[in-house]
């Protein structure tokens, strides 16, 4: 093939013409490159404009080139962009080759003399790699119309149901008995102070009885395999000991049990339940749940009172776990987060202090369903408190802890210190670094919050105490903190002290990232596929994620982010079929000696071993193209399309023909020994 | 029947029209060992002697180098050489040959990539004169060195000049086919020669330029009769240190550093059939770049440690990494020398 | 064909050398982490040194020590590699395998004369593209500082692995040595042969 190479650099107006020489570099493009297979070199002010494009679409099509190289900006803005071009000309789309001469280069670099000298070096590379670069086509996958929701939460239950109102299947899959999430452990929300259980109740039946949904609650995922469009996921439905298609939900078994644990999930420990229990009586399912390790009768083989008064005779000792696969097409995670352990912070007294209590218990406490119906009282659950301090950034803004604002936290303790108001006639001091007010709505209740006539200290609390130092301290907690604009330490004696924890990612994140293929920031929040411009979609095609699994955020947003992960599958349902990037790599069987070194490079078990052919194999479909097995290859057996070994090692020897001046590098020779000519009368 | 491989691109000698094509075997820096694997072909040999007329064996016959000199270009058929590049003799005796043959086969490890003698571009040339002159065991009270050139009453005398980086074969010419192994195994030699001579009966087709005859497509693995796993290696032993290998299971799983993965098979992985680990003999599978950097990449993608800590003590298991990696192919290589060898030639 | 040397401009301070060793540096990538840092250190306008040049992989794992053994025979003064962080591979886990390769290959390439300094590793995120200009700043001075590399050119071959002493030899040149190509200048290097 004799290579006819289309180069075209883009000034991208002023940010790439303005450091880098483009005219230069198209004229030595031209020039120093033709005999690379360089035929045309242009320079255009925007290549990635309607004109731009064209300047690609008519040279291929007038002059006949066969490859395409642009400088311009990152591939992933624009490769698609040329890539389309390209295939307008009539020449296949991977026969184009983007390199970035702007945030590589003209951005990054001052110095206009070696910032055109490395763009000719990238320019160079770019060339030698388009050489080697092979016609390919895009991969179709057909998409399974169903959907696995991962988190009963407000998140998840949104996505469920815009997905399951337009008309397609979900599974959604929670862990615990009950569909709610967090949500359904508040009182009251934000700012509208709308009772959580009032708004989140309706969707929790509509997403409970809706034809289109299969939900499986007190279940969780084992395993994910496939890729986008055909997973398939491996479901443990764990045994509840009642049979689901005989429980009517009466309840008579939870009135009658007579066993009480504390409940340490949706109480907060706070409060108790039953051995066999629904978590509230909202629940959705109401099918109630045999908790095994405290039940006596599979401890010791007594009670069995729950059997005997079951009218429907759902009680089913024997039951087991089952095993569930699920065929689905794309996967929303939305598992929402965990609460910070306060107990980390000693000095805050959690866990020693009785009167020191977490946000989720004071959400408890308030309300009317809870362990005190509702009653603002202390530990010993009669003394109603007459000074209440709520603490800020517990865990949060913290260096020695996490570093990140918990955004939910300054409204929720506004809230808090409004309940108390509403409540008690306590008094209430709010302890903040700073205020965080920032939705609809947020800051008008903050005003509101002030007029009520709380007090605010603006200090992050030192310590909690129950040390008295000072008369009035006796029976008290003792809030040490520094008043800032005061610009005193203050000592200030609490009945009550409530502490604004922060929210972590779910212990077993990272575990369940490595399940679904999601990525991880270090600390465990799922890494989204842009912060900024695609929230919703992660790295891994099909798999979306939406709530507080990516990072705190309130309800609205939470909801918001359901929403759109929904339309997003929807419009991967409506589609039918998925286009996917040929970068995959192949076994040349005649070449592998089967000695299976690939075999435990694949963390997507793309590659498997062939007993009877004695070579391994890789299953393009699941194949995600990191090349990994490509370079783990003893035998250089296995090729990679799209980054091939000819593809990069071409572009290193392109990228190293210009030296840093711009000009061809002085290389020496390896020395070799004077005058190879010998005697003749010698030898002869 | 005249094959068009071959460089040269001059036409085919006229000179003396001889009944059989020409072959010449020439030992640049070698060891003799290729030559006894020729030989080793036993009676097949009178086959060869038949099918060739042997203008040049110095290890077996005599002959002169002004008797190829006089030859015209191109009038040998088929140049077989092995050794490697270490003289300015063996280069240019390559070059002449190149010149006057058709087909040049790069012959054995030495010539298709340095083998052992390649190791030697360790040090530099400097060093390894005085080791190999004034070492404790050498009996040079003057310290005498090789003098290159030098004068006498008659004239200007040279010596073969020691290069100072050794290269191979096709570092230095055009090569048309390679034969891998050190040496070759004699069976797979025989089956290179009967397949020229068949070519050049015109009663087989002749291989593409550039190939390699006499050994497989794969690697040693896919003739090793050890079962294999998935390789998950928590260390690396060496051979002394274990008091016996299991001799059903792959050697790389049980620690031993095996080559065997990453080098061209045909030679019956005669070694890993007797608990001795693949050294790498018979070069890089096809389509290779650099040999040792197949094996680092496999080595260390089935180490099983991911704390830094925790891959230095794997990765201390082998102490001398260019030897295992490196160890025939170092000349062939990317790099094909250490850094001493170049830059301190002239100390 | 080699360019005269540019005109050196005037030092700052008296002892400055008139031309400064400009390393260049080859650094391996990979699309989901260390490259959108770097695009994100563009996008931010971040400044660091030019000697660096990029190659897009689509994972740390892709890296074949190849291509570093490579980029050193081909004349590059260093090579860095860079991926996502231990544990925040968007493959998983394939930057271990990268880890792994990497110290078995400066271990190689110490044995073979080559500073360790001169192939070093960087994990940066795709949010890090501050730290990657430092770090980039960093390895760029590191390399300055111990020098040019200068690794001779091989085989005397063209960049499509003509080997260009035989194509001459087979014109019928004498039997002296190689012949000069365009690519080498000294057979015997000069102590400052690169600038």
């Amino acid at each position: 093939m004799t290579e006819r190479i289309g180069v075209y650099v883009c000034h991208c107006g002023s940010n790439i013409a303005g450091v880098v020489d483009v005219a230069e570099l198209a004229r030595w493009a031209a020039e120093t490159l033709r005999d690379r297979g360089v035929v045309i070199a242009r320079d255009y002010k925007f290549m990635c404009s309607s004109p731009g494009q064209e300047l690609v679409t008519d040279d291929i099509k007038n002059l006949g080139l066969n490859r395409i190289v642009v400088a311009a900006c990152s591939p992933h803005l624009h490769e698609n962009t040329f890539r389309t071009a390209t295939a307008r000309g009539g020449l296949n789309p991977y026969l184009c080759e983007l390199v970035s001469i702007r945030e590589q280069d003209s951005w990054v670099h001052t110095d206009k003399a070696a910032a055109t000298a490395k763009a000719k070096a990238i320019l160079a590379g770019g060339v030698e790699r388009v050489r080697r670069s092979e016609p390919m086509q895009p991969i179709k996958v057909d998409i399974n119309p169903a959907t696995l929701v991962v988190g009963g939460g407000i998140a998840g239950i949104s996505a469920t149901l815009e997905i399951a109102d337009a008309g397609f299947k979900v599974y959604l899959v929670e862990k615990d008995p009950s569909i709610g999430g967090h949500m359904a452990q508040f009182d009251k929300t934000f700012p509208t102070l709308d009772c959580a259980a009032c708004i989140l109740t309706p969707k929790m039946v509509a997403a409970g009885t809706h034809p289109n949904v299969e939900l499986l609650t007190w279940s969780e995922v084992e395993k994910v395999e496939g890729y986008v469009g055909n997973f398939t996921v491996t479901v443990r439905k764990k045994a509840r000991y009642v049979d689901e298609d005989l429980c009517n939900g009466c309840g008579v078994c939870q009135e009658k049990c007579p066993w009480k644990v504390l409940d340490e999930v949706f109480e907060a420990g706070m409060g108790r339940r039953k051995v066999i229990y629904t978590p509230f009586d909202q629940a959705v399912p109401r099918i109630p749940v045999i908790d095994r390790p405290n039940c006596p009768y599979f401890k010791k083989g007594t009670c069995r009172a729950c059997e005997k008064f079951c009218d429907a005779n759902a009680i089913d000792f024997t039951q087991e776990d089952q095993i569930l696969t699920l065929e689905v097409g794309n996967i929303i995670i939305a598992t929402g987060y965990d609460l910070f352990d306060a107990r980390r912070i000693p000095q805050y007294g959690y866990g020693r202090l009785p009167n020191v209590f977490t946000s989720l218990e004071f959400e408890r406490l308030c309300s009317a369903a809870g362990p005190t119906n509702g009653n603002i009282v202390l530990r010993d659950g009669k003394t109603a408190p007459k000074t209440v301090g709520i603490v800020h950034c517990v865990g949060s803004r913290d260096k020695n802890y996490n570093g990140y604002c918990s955004a939910i936290c300054c409204m929720q303790s506004l809230k808090f210190a409004h309940l108390v108001k509403e409540r008690t006639d306590a008094e209430v001091t709010n302890f903040y670094i700073d205020m965080r007010t920032p939705g609809k709505g947020y800051e008008e209740f903050y005003e509101r919050v002030l007029e009520e006539g709380g007090h605010f200290v603006r200090g992050k609390v030192a310590e909690i105490t129950d040390a008295a130092r000072l008369p009035g301290e006796e029976g008290k907690l003792i809030i040490q903190v520094e008043d800032t604009l005061a610009g005193k330490q203050r000592r200030i004696p609490m009945d009550m002290v409530i502490l604004s924890a922060g929210l972590e990612p779910r212990a077993g994140a990272k575990e369940l990232a490595t399940q679904f293929g999601l990525s991880c920031s270090f600390d465990g929040w799922a890494i989204e596929k842009h912060p900024k411009l695609d929230p919703v979609a992660t790295m891994t095609e099909g798999v979306f994620i939406a709530g507080c699994v990516s990072g705190p955020k309130d309800i609205p947003a939470s909801v918001a982010q359901g929403a759109a992960a929904a339309a997003r599958v929807l419009g991967r349902i409506q589609q039918k079929q998925m286009s996917l990037e040929p970068i995959k790599a192949t076994v040349h069987a005649e070449h592998c000696s089967g000695c299976r070194i690939c075999n435990t490079m694949c963390p997507y078990n793309a590659i498997s071993f062939l007993e009877a052919d004695g070579v391994s194999f890789i299953n393009a479909a699941m194949c995600q193209g990191c090349g990994t097995c490509v370079a783990a290859c003893p035998a250089g057996a296995i090729s990679g399309t799209g980054f091939s070994d000819e593809q990069v090692l071409a572009q290193i020897e392109g990228l190293l023909r210009v030296g840093a001046d711009g000009e061809r590098p002085r290389r020496s020779a390896f020395p070799v020994a004077r005058g190879e000519a010998i005697e003749e009368a010698v030898l002869a | 029947m005249s094959p068009t491989a071959g460089s040269n691109g001059t036409a085919t000698a006229a000179a003396k029209p001889s009944a059989k094509p020409k072959l010449a075997i020439f030992g640049a820096a070698s060891c003799g060992g290729c030559d006894v694997a020729i030989i080793n072909i036993h009676e097949h040999i009178v086959d060869v002697a038949g099918a060739f007329d042997i203008v040049l064996w110095p290890t077996v016959m005599d002959g002169k180098y002004s008797d190829i000199e006089a030859m015209a270009d191109g009038e040998i058929t088929v140049t077989l050489v092995s050794g490697s590049m270490r003289t300015s003799e063996t280069v240019h005796l390559a070059r002449l040959l190149r010149r006057k043959s058709q087909i040049m086969v790069s012959f054995g490890s030495c010539a298709s990539e340095g083998c052992i003698p390649g190791l030697a571009n360790l040090t530099s040339r400097k060093q390894i004169i005085d080791t190999a002159f004034s070492t404790s065991s050498t009996d040079n009270p003057e310290n005498l060195r090789p003098v290159w050139e030098c004068e006498v009453p008659e004239g200007v005398l040279h010596l073969p000049e020691f290069e100072p980086v050794l290269r191979t074969l096709d570092q230095v010419v055009d090569v048309d086919y390679t034969i891998p192994g050190c040496p070759p195994e004699s069976n797979q030699i025989w089956a290179a020669l009967e397949a020229v001579v068949k070519a050049l009966n015109g009663t087989g087709p002749l291989p593409p330029k550039g190939s390699v005859l006499g050994a497989g497509d794969s690697t040693v693995c896919d003739e090793c009769a050890r079962k294999r796993d998935v390789k998950k290696i928590d260390q690396f032993v060496r051979i002394q240190q274990v008091a016996g290998f299991d001799p059903e299971i792959c050697l790389l799983e049980q620690g031993l550093p095996c080559n065997g993965p990453a080098t061209r098979n045909g030679c019956g992985a005669l070694c890993p059939a007797v608990s001795a680990p693949c050294i790498g003999c018979y070069g890089a599978a096809e389509g290779v770049v650099d040999y040792g950097a197949r094996l680092m990449s496999a080595y260390a993608s089935v180490v099983q440690a991911i704390k830094p800590e925790e891959i230095d003590k794997v990765l201390d298991g082998i102490p001398d990494p260019v030897g295992q990696f490196y160890r025939f192919s170092l000349a062939g290589s990317l790099l094909h020398s250490s850094r001493s060898a170049w830059q301190d030639d002239g100390e | 064909m080699s360019a005269q040397a540019p005109v050196a401009p005037a030092p700052a301070e008296g002892a400055a050398p008139a031309r400064t060793f400009e390393p260049v540096i080859i650094g391996f990538t990979c699309n989901w982490c260390s490259y959108r840092a770097a695009d994100l250190a563009g996008t931010a306008r971040t400044k660091y040194p030019p000697n660096v040049r990029l190659i897009r992989l689509m994972c740390s794992g892709r890296l074949d020590p190849t291509f570093v053994l490579k980029a050193f025979s081909e004349g590059a003064d260093a090579v860095l590699v860079s991926g996502c962080h231990p544990g925040e591979c968007h493959y998983l886990e394939q930057n271990y395998k990268a880890l792994r390769r990497f110290k078995l290959l400066q271990r190689t390439i110490e044995a073979l004369g080559i500073e360790p300094g001169r192939l070093q590793l960087v994990w940066a995120s795709a949010a890090e593209g501050v730290r990657l200009a430092n770090e980039i700043a960093r390895v760029t001075e590191e390399v300055r500082a111990l020098g040019p590399l200068n690794w001779p050119v091989g085989n005397v071959v063209d960049i499509d692995g003509v080997n260009l002493e035989a194509a001459w030899e087979a014109t019928g040149g004498d039997a002296g040595g190689p012949p000069e190509t365009s690519d080498c200048v000294d057979p015997e290097p000069t102590p400052e042969a690169a600038r």
